[in-house]
C-alpha cells in the first residue's frame, strides 16, 4: 500500500520557521483534513510537499513509498504521484488548458512513446463535462480571466486527469459557491479509493460535509495541536478557533 | 567587369551635403550612375527614374545619424558604417532560376509567391486566373512600374515613415529593383495569403526589396514576406552543383563566421475605406546582417491594419513603423514579436499618427531577450487636434531571459485632442517563478515549462492573426527558431 509520511518537518522560509516539528501519516485510500487558523502553516506544509523553491526545509523530512523526497524536484515529485491542487492557481497566459494538461500528461509516458491524442482527447472532454466545465475551455490560456469557482474546478479537473496518488488540497473550498462545492468534492469523491490518499487542507468544516474525511487533525502554530476523527471537525465548527488558542495549544507544547 | 563596391566613410568623416571628390560615397555615386545607365532601357517610367535620381542625390547628402540625434538613442551608431559592401548586379532577365531554392517558412495555402533573390526575382507562381481576371495585380516591382506605372505614381512615398533612417531609405529608392507589388481592387477578397520570399545570398552584399501593398475599397488580402540569407556565394556562382545548391537554400545552413551584409527594405501599405489588411513580415537575415527597415500604412475610412513583424535574424537590425489613421473608423494593430540572442540589437521605432476622430491604434511589440542581446523600443502616439474619440494603446513588453541582456524602452504621448482614449506603457521582466513552479507542478520537467511559458509570452501576439493555418505555420517557426538558440 501507498503512502506519504511526514516525519518531523521543520520549514522555514528565509530565517522565520513556519512549521515546526509536524508529523503525519497518510496511506492510500485515506483522507485526512488538516483544519487550522490562519497563518498557522497549512498551506506552506502543502507547497513544501509539493516542492516549492521558497522554502527551506531546516529538519525533517518527508517519504513517499518508503522513499525521501526531500531533495526531489517539484516535477520529480508530481511524477513520482503527488498532486497539490492550489488555494491560487497562476494564470499563465498564451498557454491553453489543453496544451498543458497535454503536456502534463506525456511528462508521465515512457520516453519514445507518444500519447494517443484521440483517446486524450476523449477523457479530458468526459472529465469536464462531469465537472461541468464548457469544453471551449480547452483552448483558453490557463486560468485567465477564470472566476474563482472556475480555477478550482479546473484544479479538479488537472487532477483527475493525472490520477495521482496523493493530493494535497489547499483550501479548495475557498471562493466557491455551493454548487461549485458539490461539483469539487464529487469529482473528489470520485477518485476516492485504496489507491488514492488525500490531504485536505480548509479553514471551515463546510467542505467536510461534502468530503467525509477519516482523519481530522488541529494546526496551530506550525505543529498539530490535536488529532482525531471527523468529530473534531464539528467540535471545532462549534467552539471555534479560539478554543484552539486557549486550550488546545497550550496543552500540546 | 569588377563589382562596383558601395562605400560611405564614418560620419564624422563626412560633412553633411559635402561629399569629398575621391569620398567613398563619390566612388559609390559613379558605380551607381553605370548602374543606372543600365537601367535607361528597361522600360520603367520616367517619373520612377527622376525618384531614383533625387533619393540618390539625398542619400549623398543626408549625414549618417549622430549621437545628438534623439531618434537614434541608445543605438549602436558604429554598427552603420557602410565599407565594403557590394552593389548588387543590374538585374539579370535570369527568371526563372530553376536550380535556386528560396529559403522556406513551414508550408501554408497561399495564392501565390514571388522569390526574389539579390537583386533578381528567381521564382514565382502565378496568381489564380479569377484573381487576375478581376484586376489583382501581384508582380515584381519592376515589371509592376513598367507596366503599371501610372497606377503606382499615386501611392510611392505618398506616407513615408521617416522616423530617423530617412538616408536608408532614400538609399533603397535609388536601388530597389526587387520587391512585390500587390494591387487589390475594390470589393476583391483573397482569402488565401500571398508570400513574398527575399533571400540575399553571400559575403558582404547588399540588397534593397522594396513592397507596396495597395487595397481598394472593401478589398481583402494578407501579405507575408520573408527575408532571409543563404549560404556564402562561391565565386563562380554558375559552377555549384545542385547539391550545393540545395544545401545553400537551407535554413541554419550556414556555417560560422555569419554573413555580413547589407540590407534596408521598405514596405508602404494602403488600405482604402473598409479595406481589410493584414501585412506579416519575417525577418531572418544572417546574423551578421545590418539591417533597416522601414514600413508605412496609411489606413482610410473604416479600413483595418494588422501588421506584424517578427524578428529573428541579423545582427543589427532598425525596423521604423509609421501608422497613419486617415478617416473616422480606421484602425490600425501594429504587433512585433523577437528573439533577441548573442549581440544582436534590435531597434523598433515608432509612430501612430491619429489624424481624424473616431481612429483607433493598438500596439503590442514583444521582446524576448538571450544572452548580450540588446532592445530598444521607442514609441509614439500623436493625437491631432481634432482627432477627437481617439482610442490610442502602446505597449512594449520585454522578456528578459538572460542577466547580459538590456532591453531599453521609450515609450510616448503627444495629444492634442481633449477627448481621447490614450495609454502607453513598458514593462520587462524575467519568468515568473510562480507560474514555472505551477507547470512544473503537474509534472512538466523545467525547460519544457520554461519554454511553454515563453511560447505563451509570444502567442499573446501571434493570437492576433484571424487565419488558423497561417497562425500554426508561424508559431511552428518561431519555435523551430528559438530551438536554434
Amino acid at each position: 500500500m501507498s503512502s506519504l509520511e511526514i516525519r518531523d518537518l521543520h520549514i522555514a522560509i528565509g530565517d522565520k520557521p513556519i512549521v515546526k516539528g509536524l508529523s503525519l501519516t497518510l496511506r492510500g485510500g485515506e483522507v485526512h483534513a488538516i483544519m487550522g487558523p490562519n497563518g498557522t502553516g497549512k498551506s506552506t506544509l502543502a507547497k513544501v510537499i509539493a516542492g516549492h523553491p521558497d522554502y527551506t526545509v531546516t529538519q525533517g523530512d518527508v517519504i513517499l513509498d518508503g522513499k525521501s523526497i526531500r531533495d526531489m524536484e517539484p516535477d520529480e515529485r508530481a511524477r513520482a504521484g503527488i498532486f497539490l491542487a492550489f488555494q491560487y492557481p497562476s494564470e499563465i497566459p498564451g498557454v491553453s488548458l489543453a496544451n498543458f494538461l497535454r503536456a502534463a500528461v506525456q511528462a508521465r509516458i515512457p520516453e519514445g512513446e507518444e500519447l494517443d491524442a484521440v483517446a486524450y482527447y476523449k477523457r479530458l472532454y468526459a472529465k469536464m463535462d462531469h465537472l461541468k466545465i464548457d469544453r471551449k475551455f480547452t483552448s483558453r490560456a490557463i486560468n485567465e480571466g477564470f472566476s474563482g469557482g472556475e480555477k478550482k474546478r479546473v484544479e479538479i479537473l488537472q487532477m483527475m486527469m493525472l490520477e495521482p496518488d496523493f493530493v494535497l488540497m489547499d483550501e479548495t473550498d475557498s471562493g466557491l459557491d455551493i454548487d461549485a462545492l458539490r461539483i469539487v468534492a464529487d469529482g473528489i469523491n470520485s477518485m476516492r479509493g485504496a489507491s488514492f490518499g488525500a490531504l485536505i487542507i480548509t479553514h471551515y468544516q463546510r467542505l467536510l460535509d461534502y468530503i467525509v474525511p477519516d482523519f481530522v487533525h488541529v494546526m496551530y502554530d506550525g505543529r498539530i495541536v490535536k488529532s482525531g476523527g471527523k468529530e473534531i471537525a464539528l467540535e471545532l465548527e462549534a467552539k471555534g478557533y479560539d478554543w484552539v488558542q486557549n486550550e488546545l495549544a497550550p496543552a500540546a507544547s | 567587369m569588377p563589382l562596383p563596391s558601395l562605400e560611405t566613410p564614418h560620419a564624422a568623416a563626412t560633412p553633411a551635403g559635402a561629399p569629398l571628390s575621391d569620398s567613398p560615397e563619390r566612388r559609390l555615386e559613379n558605380s551607381f550612375a553605370a548602374h543606372f545607365a543600365q537601367q535607361q532601357n528597361s522600360g520603367l517610367p520616367d517619373w520612377w527614374l527622376e525618384a531614383r535620381q533625387k533619393a540618390w542625390e539625398r542619400f549623398a547628402a543626408l549625414p549618417l545619424p549622430t549621437r545628438l540625434d534623439e531618434r537614434w538613442r541608445f543605438s549602436k551608431l558604429s554598427g552603420l558604417a557602410l565599407e565594403g559592401y557590394t552593389l548588387p548586379k543590374g538585374a539579370a532577365n535570369t527568371y526563372p532560376h530553376v536550380d535556386y531554392q528560396c529559403p522556406t517558412l513551414p508550408p501554408f495555402e497561399r495564392a501565390a509567391t514571388l522569390c526574389f533573390h539579390g537583386q533578381t526575382m528567381v521564382h514565382g507562381t502565378e496568381l489564380p486566373a479569377e484573381l487576375s481576371a478581376r484586376g489583382v495585380i501581384f508582380a515584381p516591382l519592376p515589371i509592376a512600374l513598367a507596366e503599371h506605372g501610372d497606377l503606382l505614381r499615386n501611392y510611392f512615398h505618398k506616407y513615408p515613415a521617416e522616423l530617423g533612417s530617412e538616408k536608408f531609405t532614400a538609399l533603397n529608392t535609388a536601388l530597389a529593383t526587387t520587391g512585390a507589388v500587390l494591387y487589390v481592387p475594390a470589393g476583391v477578397e483573397i482569402d488565401q495569403p500571398l508570400l513574398v520570399e527575399h533571400s540575399v545570398e553571400g559575403s558582404h552584399s547588399a540588397a534593397f526589396p522594396h513592397t507596396l501593398v495597395i487595397l481598394g475599397e472593401r478589398a481583402k488580402a494578407t501579405l507575408v514576406e520573408h527575408f532571409a540569407s543563404t549560404a556564402t556565394a562561391t565565386p563562380a556562382a554558375g559552377a555549384r552543383t545542385l547539391d550545393e545548391v540545395a544545401r545553400g537554400g537551407t535554413a541554419g545552413s550556414e556555417a560560422a563566421p555569419p554573413l555580413r551584409q547589407f540590407i534596408t527594405a521598405v514596405s508602404e501599405l494602403h488600405a482604402a475605406p473598409s479595406a481589410q489588411l493584414t501585412y506579416i513580415g519575417v525577418q531572418d537575415w544572417s546574423l551578421g546582417a545590418l539591417a533597416l527597415h522601414s514600413s508605412s500604412i496609411a489606413a482610410q475610412r473604416d479600413a483595418r491594419v494588422l501588421s506584424l513583424n517578427l524578428h529573428f535574424g541579423g545582427a543589427q537590425v532598425r525596423h521604423e513603423s509609421h501608422s497613419r489613421l486617415l478617416a473616422p473608423g480606421a484602425h490600425s494593430d501594429i504587433c512585433s514579436l523577437s528573439i533577441a540572442h548573442g549581440t544582436q540589437e534590435y531597434d523598433q521605432r515608432t509612430l501612430q499618427t491619429h489624424a481624424a476622430p473616431n481612429t483607433s491604434s493598438d500596439l503590442l511589440y514583444k521582446n524576448a531577450l538571450l544572452g548580450h542581446a540588446h532592445t530598444i523600443f521607442s514609441g509614439l502616439i500623436v493625437v491631432d487636434p481634432d482627432a477627437q474619440k481617439t482610442d490610442a494603446y502602446q505597449s512594449n513588453r520585454n522578456l528578459i531571459l538572460s542577466p547580459d541582456a538590456t532591453a531599453d524602452s521609450l515609450p510616448g504621448l503627444e495629444i492634442q485632442a481633449n477627448d481621447v482614449r490614450c495609454t502607453h506603457g513598458a514593462t520587462s521582466y524575467r519568468i515568473d517563478p510562480e507560474q514555472l513552479y505551477y507547470l512544473r507542478s503537474r509534472g512538466i520537467p523545467t525547460a519544457q515549462a520554461n519554454e511553454m511559458l515563453i511560447f505563451g509570452f509570444f502567442e499573446e501576439v501571434m493570437s492576433r492573426l484571424s487565419e488558423p493555418a497561417l497562425h500554426d505555420a508561424l508559431a511552428a517557426f518561431i519555435q523551430s527558431k528559438f530551438k536554434e538558440i
